[in-house]
């Protein structure tokens, strides 16, 4: 069995379970949010049922429109607030909160071994953790917060090499997107993607979250990474309850094996209107832009701030550029703080916001006018995604992001540091 | 059976075509029904008729898991969706809430914008009554007929739960 299949398997009580099977599986950890938890609410409220399964298996997260940005909005988190309180369910509110796909594996919610489900298309983002998750709508999510379990198509597993060592500004989001640039958007579709190489094993934490956070761009039910050291350090110092370690078996079987040698892979953009629209950064060719956004659960990390600031420091945001950049947590921002990687972005010129994910889907804090053309560090550059439909979205790492600001053009940070 | 005027789209419309994020601030469904395909179709909302049909090509519904996209979809009037292939996760919330869609290699090919498509949903049969044509849908595995037969998902785990 595949690392995805045994991990399926240990939660059906089956010995073995194989791609297409329809399963039933225990879970672990069950996610909403702003947007999508007062469906699920009132979804829930047909059974006519006051208690979930399990209030503490249960996470509920304001990030979308959070804090509130008008009455609807307020509203609707006003509902979750209420739902959580009553029932005892984690619920991460302003103060305390952080876009859910960071937040979470940070508070080690998430475990190897673990079966989650959430009501967010980009839960996917786990799988480095060694995990199983996979988004799904509010209604699933009600029907899991009575029963505890989930029905689920057992996927079958593709798996990624990655081969060779990437250059400085090359990241997990080059990776993802060359990958889906590759394979299109729906690539993927109803599969788990397994990710390994040499590539894959020099990339922190924070880079593998970054390519599985992408993972549904390409149409996957799963990305997931093996559990190596760096997993393991990771989850040392936050896990407070026991977890398994899962690893597929020699002769496991996989639908495909797709490589890839990356070695002189060029920092990826994807045009709009799609993520699978990749090219080289040098082959964008001169592209003003009015914003760049960097953060989101794509690349709100620590690494990603860290890469962003070593491209801003000392320099200015154009003239014409806005910058707008968006701590991925409470934790990311508060550690960014303290390496004066805020100072930097302040004194570049960069607008600094609150844990949100705010102009990542058109809500707020960057929301773009038609004619606009924004670079930004998310994962989705559909029409409207940020805006006026008549706006562009073009993705990419946060060091192109930076140098693009600098530059008030799309432009690769080699431009911008000169060594 | 259902009868419907066609409205047709390419492939893969994405969740934030069919229902934009900045109308998520809001639930109800008659008001996301107010944006459907707002970002690609600006006359969609005004062409809508009760009972009509959604053609796609592939991967419809692709993007992010918002329920309120076949919500919106489903609040609009539309009586079913018909594509060769459809995003993992629309496809579920869509049979969660009662909205039927039809997977089908060929028909999508075969029926155009204003068409007049009849479906039986039992049999699986599609018939472009403009051109005549007919064509069989995939038939649904016998796991999610059980929750399209219970009337969606929440009424299927209600007697889950009384059976416990
Ligand atoms: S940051 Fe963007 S993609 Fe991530 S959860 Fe928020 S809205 Fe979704």
């Amino acid at each position: 069995m595949t690392l995805i299949e045994k991990i399926l398997a240990a939660h059906t009580g089956q010995k073995k379970v194989n791609p297409g099977e329809f399963i039933n599986a225990s879970v672990d950890l069950i996610l909403a949010n702003d947007i999508t938890a007062p469906i699920a609410i009132r979804e829930f409220q047909r059974f006519g049922i006051e208690k979930v399964f399990d209030p503490k298996k249960v996470v509920m997260v304001a990030d979308h429109f959070a804090p509130n940005k008008d009455i609807n909005a307020a509203e609707q988190s006003k509902i979750m607030r209420d739902f959580c309180s009553r029932r005892g369910i984690i619920h991460f509110d302003v103060g305390e909160m952080g876009i859910e796909h960071v937040l979470l594996p940070e508070k080690g919610l998430i475990l190897p071994g673990d079966v989650v489900i959430g009501a967010d298309s980009h839960t996917c983002t786990y799988g480095p953790l060694g995990a199983f998750a996979s988004g799904m709508g509010s209604t699933d999510i009600a029907a899991a917060m009575a029963t505890g379990d989930i029905w689920l198509k057992v996927p079958p597993t593709i798996e990624f090499v990655y081969h060779g060592n990437t250059g400085k500004w090359v990241g997990g989001k080059d990776l993802i997107l060359y990958t889906i640039g590759q394979i299109g958007v729906d690539g993927a579709l109803y599969t788990a993607m397994e990710f390994t190489g040499e590539a894959i094993d020099a990339l922190s934490m924070d880079g593998r979250f970054t390519i599985a956070n992408m993972a549904i761009e390409a149409g996957a039910k799963a990305g997931i990474f093996r559990v190596d050291q760096k997993t393991l350090d990771y989850i040392k110092p936050r896990s407070k309850r026991p977890y398994t370690i899962y690893e597929p078996d020699k002769d496991a079987e996989y639908a495909r094996v797709i490589e890839y040698d990356v070695t002189n892979l060029e920092p990826q953009v994807s045009l709009p209107h799609s993520p699978a629209n990749t090219r080289p950064v040098s082959q964008v060719g001169n592209i003003m832009i009015d914003q760049a956004v960097i953060g989101s659960c794509t690349n709100g990390r620590l690494e990603d701030l860290n890469l962003a600031a070593q491209v801003l420091k000392d320099k200015k945001v154009h003239a014409k550029t806005r910058c707008i950049i968006i701590p991925g947590s409470q934790e990311v921002y508060l550690d960014a703080l303290r390496k004066g990687l805020i100072e930097i972005f302040i004194q570049a010129g960069a607008a600094v916001s609150t844990p949100t994910c705010g102009p990542c889907l058109g809500g707020y804090m960057g929301v773009l006018a038609a004619g606009e053309r924004c670079i930004s560090t998310t994962n989705r550059n559909f029409v409207g995604r940020m805006g006026s439909p008549q706006s562009e979205v073009y993705l990419a790492n946060p060091a192109v992001a930076a140098a693009s600001a600098v530059m008030g053009r799309i432009a690769s940070p080699e431009e911008v540091v000169k060594n | 059976m259902l009868k419907g005027k066609v409205h047709k789209y390419g492939a893969n419309v994405n969740t934030d075509a069919i229902i934009p994020a900045r109308y998520l601030n809001v639930s109800e469904p008659t008001e996301l029904a107010k944006h459907c395909m707002e970002d690609i179709d600006t006359e969609f909302v005004k062409r809508v008729k009760p009972g009509d049909i959604i053609i796609a090509i592939t991967n419809f519904g692709c993007g992010s898991s918002r329920e309120h996209a076949p919500l919106a979809i489903k609040a609009s009037g539309i009586s079913c969706i018909i594509a060769k292939s459809f995003a993992r996760i629309f496809f579920r919330n869509a049979i969660n809430i009662g909205l039927s869609l039809l997977e089908s290699a060929e028909a999508p090919d075969n029926i155009k914008t204003g068409d007049i498509v009849e479906v039986n949903l039992a049999a699986g049969k599609i018939k472009n009554l403009t051109n005549g044509l007919v064509f069989t849908a995939k038939p649904y595995p016998d796991f999610m007929a059980g929750i399209i037969a219970a009337n969606g998902l929440i009424e299927y785990t209600k007697k889950r739960l009384a059976a416990k």
